[in-house]
C-alpha cells in the first residue's frame, strides 16, 4: 500500500521586544545568568504581570503577515505544570481565546504554489533555561537554572496538517522565517533559540481522509534537522505500517548525533495543564483602528517583493530571490536603481563584484554610498575606464569609500583609447615580438591573445582590449 | 488617657501641634505591645527599632517644617502576607518561614513614603486560608475579649493588634471575609474595599480574583484616612482601578438623607444568633430615625455563594501556590531527585488546610471536571454579581450581620472545615461580586463578646460606607466598652 505523510508544525518564536512580556526586564541575549530578572519574571510571591503593548503590537504584526484573523477580544490563561525552569509553576499563555485565528502561508515548491493553512497564532511567555550537570534532569547530580529568558514574549504558530514531507516542512520554515524577519516581529535566530519548531507527523493510506496515529518530534535545532528528522520519522513509521504493525502515539527527540528519532520516556496518561483564565490580567482588548494602523504600515512580504523585482526591474527569478533573501542587499539595489537605469547590469554588479568585495572587506550591504556606485558604472558605460579597472576600483571604493573619479585621476587609470594614444604601444609590441607575430600569421589565434596581453600590460591595464585587438590585426596586416 | 488609646486623628493633631513626637507615640504602642502581646500573640515579627527609626525621621522632618501627610508618624501593623522588602514575610507558613522579599508591596511603599512606622507583621491563617488564625503554622492568636476564643481570621493578628491598642491601624487582606469577620469578632472597623481599589502588587496571592488589601481601625474616620492613602491606580497591578480616589475623610460628615438601605434577608438564617439578628433591626431603626429609607432586600442567588467561593478560591490558590517548590526561595525539603524534592518541600512546607484547598482546586480545574466545577462556579459568580446590580438599582446601601455568631472557641471548629467555612457565610458574596463592604461594631452580645454588622455599597462607593458607619459611631452606646478589658480573661492554653 502507498502511504502519504501528514505533518503539522508548532513554531515558537521570540518576539523582538526590548523588554519582557509582563515586566520591564531586558530581553537581550547572552547576559550573565539571572541578571535580566525582577520579582515579576522570577514569579516572586505577590508579583503581578502587566502587558507589554509592544509585544502585543508585534504579535498583531506577525498575525497580519500570516493572513491570520486578529481577534479584538482575546485572553490569557494559565497553563499549570511543575518544572524548575517555570518560576510560577504556570505559564501565562492563550488557550481558549488566542490573539489570532486561521491564516495561511504560500510557498513555492518545484514551481508550484502551495498554500499551508494555519490553525492559530497566540502569545505566551518563555520559560527559563536549565543547565544540567549530567544528561538530563533525572540523571544529573545537580541542575542550574537561568531565568534571563523567563518572560520573554513568545509567539506560537500552529499549522494545520498540510505539509507532506520533511522537505516541505523545511521550505515552509524558511519562508516563514523570511516573512517574519520582513515583518520585524522576530529576529528568527534558531541558533539563539528565538525560533523553535516541534512537529506532529503521521502516515495514512494515500487518498485517505482520516489522520493516522501521530508522533510528536522535538529538539530539531535547525531547518536541516527538521527535514532530516521528519524524513527519518516518516520512514520509520512507513516500515512499521508496511510490516503490518501499528504506530504508537509518542513524543520523540531528534538525536542530532545519531540522526535518529528517540522516543521519550512516556508518562502514564496525558498531561493535564488545568488551564483557566489568568485572573491577574484583564482581557486583551484591541481596537479595529489599532489593528488597521498596524496593517497599514506592514512591510512588503518576501513573496510580493520577489514578484515586484521581476516585474519592475525585469530581473531574473534567481536575482529577485537573492535580493529578497538578502533583504539589505535588495534595499541597496533599489536605492541605486533610482539613479541607474540599466537594471540588469546593476543587478549583475551588485550580486557579483559588489557582494564579493563586501564579504572580502567584511562590510555591511550598504557600505558604499549609492552615488559612488552609480558614478563607477557611468564611467564604465562611457568608456572612461575598462571593466578590469572598474572591478579593481570597486574593491578600492568598498575598502576606503573613495569616489571613483578621484581614484581614476589620482592613479591615472583613465582608459587609453584612440588610434594616436594606442599606436606607439601596438608598434612597440609588434617590433619586440616577431615570433608571436609570425605564429599569428601562421594561424595561431593564441599568439594574438599574447600580443593583446602585452599591449594591455604596457598600458597599465588602461587600454580597451577590443580596440587593441582591432589595431593589432590591422597593423600586422599592413 | 494613654497615647495608644487615642484616635489616629487625635494623634495626628498632637504631633502636628508638636505636643507629642512620633517617637513618643510609637513608644507608647511599643510599650502596649510589651504588655499585651504575651497574652494574645498577634505578631509573627516585631520591628520596634525599625519603627522608632522611622518615627524619629518623621520627627526631624516635622522640625524642619516639612509638609507632612496626616498619617506621618502614625504607626501601624501589617498582615504577614504583604511583602515588606528586606523584612521576613511568612504568610504564617513554614514554606516561607525564612523568606525575605527583595521588594516592597505597593501599599508598603505608600506607607513608607508618608512615614508610618511599622510595628510588626501580624499573625494570620496560613496563606490567608482560614477564619480563626488556628491555621497559622506558628501559633494561634487569641481573642482579647476572651482568650479562649478565636480572634477570627484570616487577618486575626491585625484585628487583635488594633482592638487591644497595640497599633492604631493595621492592614489586612480579605479574600472571602478575612478582614470583616475578625473585625466583627474583635469589635472594630474592618473594610474590604472594592476589588481593584487598592493595589494587590506585593500581596502574596491566595485567590487573585478575590484578594483585596484593606484597613482595620477603631473608628470610621481613621479607617477612611488610611484607605485614602492606600487607594488608587497602580501601574504594576493590571486589575487596579484607574479612577480617581475621592476624599473619603472630607465627605464623611455629609448627610445622606433619603438614602435607601436594604436589609439583607437571608433565606436560611438557622445558624444566626438571635441577638445579632435583633441588632440588625435596631441599627435599621436608628438609621430610619436619621432619615434613611429602610426596606428588605432579597438576594436569591447568594445561597450558592459559599459553594461557588469554595471552588473558585481553591482553584486559583492551587495555581498560585504551585511556585512554592523549593527551587528559588523558601523552605526546601531536600531529596535525591527533582520530583522527590518537590513533594517533600510541599508535603512538609504546607499545613493541612492549605493542602486541602490545593487538592480541591486542582481537582476542580482538572480536565473533565472543569466545566462542572470551576466554570459552573464562575457562572454562579456572574449571577451573584447580577443580584447585587439589581439590589443596587433599588438601594444605595445594604446591611446585614458580618458574622452569624460572635467569636467561637479555639478548637471548636478546627476539625470541621465545613463549619469553619460557614463562619464566613455573610462575607463571601460581597467578595464574589467585588463590591466594598465594611464591618462596623454593633454592640455586645450577652456573652460579653462584641460583634459587627456589615454594610455593603456599590463598587467604588466606599465613601458611602464611611458616612453610614459614622452615624452608627456617633450614636454608639457610651456605656459599652470600645476596647477589651484591661485585664485579660485567661483560660485557653497554647
Amino acid at each position: 500500500m502507498e502511504y502519504e505523510v501528514v505533518i503539522g508544525l508548532e513554531i515558537h518564536l521570540e518576539l523582538q521586544t526590548q523588554s519582557k512580556l509582563f515586566c520591564s526586564c531586558s530581553t537581550s541575549f547572552g547576559k550573565e545568568p539571572n541578571t535580566n530578572c525582577c520579582p515579576v519574571c522570577l514569579g516572586l510571591p505577590g508579583s503581578l504581570p502587566v502587558f507589554n503593548r509592544k509585544a502585543i503590537e508585534l504579535a498583531v504584526t506577525a498575525a497580519l503577515a500570516l493572513n491570520s484573523s486578529v481577534q479584538l477580544n482575546s485572553r490569557f490563561d494559565r497553563k499549570n505544570y511543575h518544572y524548575p525552569d517555570l518560576p510560577k509553576a504556570y505559564q501565562v499563555s492563550q488557550y481558549e481565546k488566542p490573539i489570532a485565528l486561521g491564516g495561511c502561508l504560500e510557498l513555492e515548491i518545484d514551481d508550484q504554489v502551495k498554500k499551508v493553512n494555519l490553525e492559530r497564532v497566540h502569545l505566551e511567555e518563555e520559560a527559563g533555561k536549565l543547565i544540567h550537570s549530567g544528561d538530563s534532569i533525572i540523571g544529573s547530580d545537580y541542575s542550574k537554572v537561568d531565568y534571563n529568558r523567563a518572560g520573554i514574549p513568545l509567539l506560537e504558530i500552529v499549522t494545520k496538517p498540510d505539509l507532506c514531507s520533511g522537505h516541505e516542512a523545511r521550505l515552509f520554515l524558511e519562508e516563514l522565517r523570511m516573512l517574519l524577519l520582513y515583518s520585524g516581529a522576530s529576529d528568527c535566530k534558531m541558533e539563539e533559540g528565538s525560533l523553535r519548531c516541534d512537529a506532529n507527523i503521521s502516515l495514512r493510506p494515500m487518498g485517505s481522509k482520516q489522520l493516522g496515529t501521530k508522533a510528536e518530534v522535538k529538539n530539531m535545532n535547525s531547518f536541516k534537522a527538521v527535514e532530516m528528522a521528519l524524513n527519518y520519522e516518516a520512514e520509520r513509521q512507513r516500515q512499521i505500517l508496511i510490516s503490518g504493525g501499528s504506530v504508537i502515539q509518542q513524543t520523540c527527540h531528534w538525536d542530532e548525533e545519531e540522526k535518529v528519532t528517540v522516543p521519550l520516556r512516556s508518562k502514564e496518561g496525558s498531561s493535564d495543564y488545568r488551564y483557566f483564565p489568568e485572573p491577574d490580567l484583564l482581557p486583551l482588548l484591541l481596537e479595529e483602528k489599532e489593528v488597521n494602523i498596524i496593517k497599514s504600515v506592514l512591510p512588503e512580504s518576501p513573496m510580493d517583493r520577489r514578484l515586484r523585482f521581476q516585474k519592475e526591474y525585469g530581473l531574473a527569478k534567481s536575482e529577485a530571490s537573492l535580493f529578497t533573501s538578502n533583504r539589505p542587499l535588495g534595499e541597496y539595489f533599489e536605492i541605486v536603481a533610482l539613479k541607474y537605469k540599466d537594471y540588469s547590469n546593476l543587478a549583475r554588479w551588485i550580486q557579483g563584484d559588489y557582494l564579493y568585495q563586501l564579504r572580502e572587506a567584511g562590510k555591511s550591504e550598504s557600505a558604499l554610498e549609492p552615488d559612488k556606485l552609480v558614478e563607477l558604472l557611468n564611467l564604465l558605460d562611457n568608456g572612461d575606464i575598462n571593466r578590469p579597472v572598474a572591478k579593481e576600483l570597486l574593491a578600492e571604493m568598498v575598502r576606503s569609500g573613495e569616489s571613483p573619479s578621484r581614484l581614476v585621476n589620482e592613479k591615472g587609470l583613465k582608459q587609453i583609447s584612440g588610434h594616436d594614444m594606442l599606436l606607439p604601444l601596438v608598434e612597440k609590441v609588434i617590433n619586440e615580438n616577431p615570433d608571436a607575430v609570425n605564429n599569428y600569421l601562421g594561424g595561431k589565434e593564441k599568439a594574438l591573445k599574447f600580443l593583446i596581453g602585452q599591449v594591455m600590460a604596457l598600458s597599465g591595464g588602461r587600454a580597451d582590449p577590443g580596440e587593441v585587438k582591432k589595431m593589432l590585426i590591422s597593423k600586422i596586416a599592413e | 488617657m494613654e497615647l495608644y488609646q487615642k484616635t489616629v486623628f487625635e494623634l495626628s493633631r498632637l504631633m502636628n501641634s508638636r505636643e507629642v513626637s512620633s517617637v513618643e507615640v510609637t513608644q507608647s504602642f511599643l510599650d502596649r505591645i510589651k504588655e499585651v502581646e504575651p497574652h494574645v500573640r498577634a505578631f509573627i515579627t516585631h520591628t520596634p527599632s525599625m519603627a522608632l527609626e522611622t518615627a524619629s525621621l518623621v520627627d526631624k522632618k516635622r522640625l524642619n517644617g516639612d509638609n507632612l501627610h496626616p498619617l506621618a508618624g502614625v504607626p501601624l501593623a501589617i498582615k504577614d502576607n504583604i511583602s515588606t522588602g528586606g523584612l521576613r514575610t511568612t504568610c504564617a507558613s513554614k514554606i516561607l518561614e525564612n523568606y525575605i522579599p527583595p521588594y516592597d508591596a505597593t501599599v508598603f511603599k505608600l506607607i513608607k513614603q508618608v512615614g508610618m512606622p511599622l510595628l510588626g507583621k501580624t499573625n494570620m491563617d496560613e496563606f490567608a486560608m482560614g477564619s480563626s488564625t488556628e491555621n497559622s503554622a506558628f501559633f494561634t492568636t487569641r481573642n482579647p475579649w476572651d482568650l479562649e476564643k478565636v480572634p477570627g481570621g484570616s487577618s486575626g493578628g491585625s484585628a487583635v493588634a488594633v482592638s487591644t491598642g497595640m497599633a492604631p491601624l493595621a492592614l489586612g487582606s480579605d479574600t472571602g471575609g478575612s478582614i470583616r469577620q475578625p473585625a466583627s469578632f474583635c469589635g472594630l472597623y474592618g473594610l474590604r474595599p472594592t476589588y481593584g481599589r487598592v493595589s494587590r502588587y506585593g500581596l502574596i496571592a491566595f485567590a487573585s480574583s478575590l484578594d483585596q488589601i484593606g484597613p482595620f481601625a477603631m473608628n470610621p474616620a481613621d479607617c477612611a484616612l488610611l484607605l485614602e492613602l492606600l487607594a488608587g491606580h497602580d501601574p504594576l497591578d493590571s486589575t487596579s482601578y484607574p479612577g480617581k480616589v475621592p476624599g473619603y475623610v472630607s465627605s464623611m460628615e455629609e448627610r445622606l438623607d433619603g438614602m435607601k438601605v436594604g436589609v439583607i434577608k437571608h433565606s436560611n438564617e438557622k445558624g444566626f444568633d438571635p441577638e445579632i439578628k435583633d441588632a440588625v433591626t435596631k441599627i435599621a431603626n436608628l438609621l430610619e430615625k436619621e432619615g434613611f429609607a429602610i426596606d428588605q432586600v432579597e438576594m436569591p442567588r447568594t445561597d450558592y455563594g459559599l459553594g461557588a467561593y469554595y471552588l473558585i478560591a481553591p482553584s486559583e490558590a492551587s495555581s498560585n501556590l504551585g511556585r512554592y517548590d523549593g527551587v528559588r526561595y523558601g523552605f526546601n525539603g531536600g531529596g535525591d531527585n527533582i520530583e522527590n524534592m518537590f513533594s517533600r518541600t510541599r508535603g512538609e512546607g504546607f499545613g493541612p488546610e492549605v493542602k486541602r484547598r490545593i487538592m480541591i482546586g486542582t481537582y476542580a480545574l482538572s480536565a473533565g471536571y472543569y466545566d462542572a466545577y470551576y466554570l459552573k462556579a464562575m457562572k454562579v459568580r456572574t449571577l451573584i454579581r447580577q443580584d447585587y446590580e439589581t439590589a443596587f438599582k433599588k438601594f444605595d446601601i445594604l446591611i446585614g450581620p458580618t458574622t452569624p455568631t460572635p467569636a467561637f472557641k479555639i478548637g471548636e471548629k478546627a476539625d470541621d472545615p465545613l463549619e469553619m467555612y460557614l463562619s464566613d457565610i455573610c462575607n463571601i458574596t460581597d467578595a464574589l461580586a467585588g463590591v466594598p463592604s465594611l464591618s462596623v461594631p454593633a454592640g455586645m452580645h450577652s456573652n460579653n463578646m462584641p460583634f459587627g454588622l456589615q454594610f455593603t455599597a456599590p463598587p467604588f462607593c466606599e465613601g458611602r460606607l464611611f458616612n453610614v458607619a459614622n452615624y452608627i459611631y456617633r450614636n454608639r452606646d457610651p456605656l459599652l466598652p470600645e476596647r477589651p478589658p484591661a485585664s485579660f480573661r485567661k483560660g485557653g492554653t497554647e
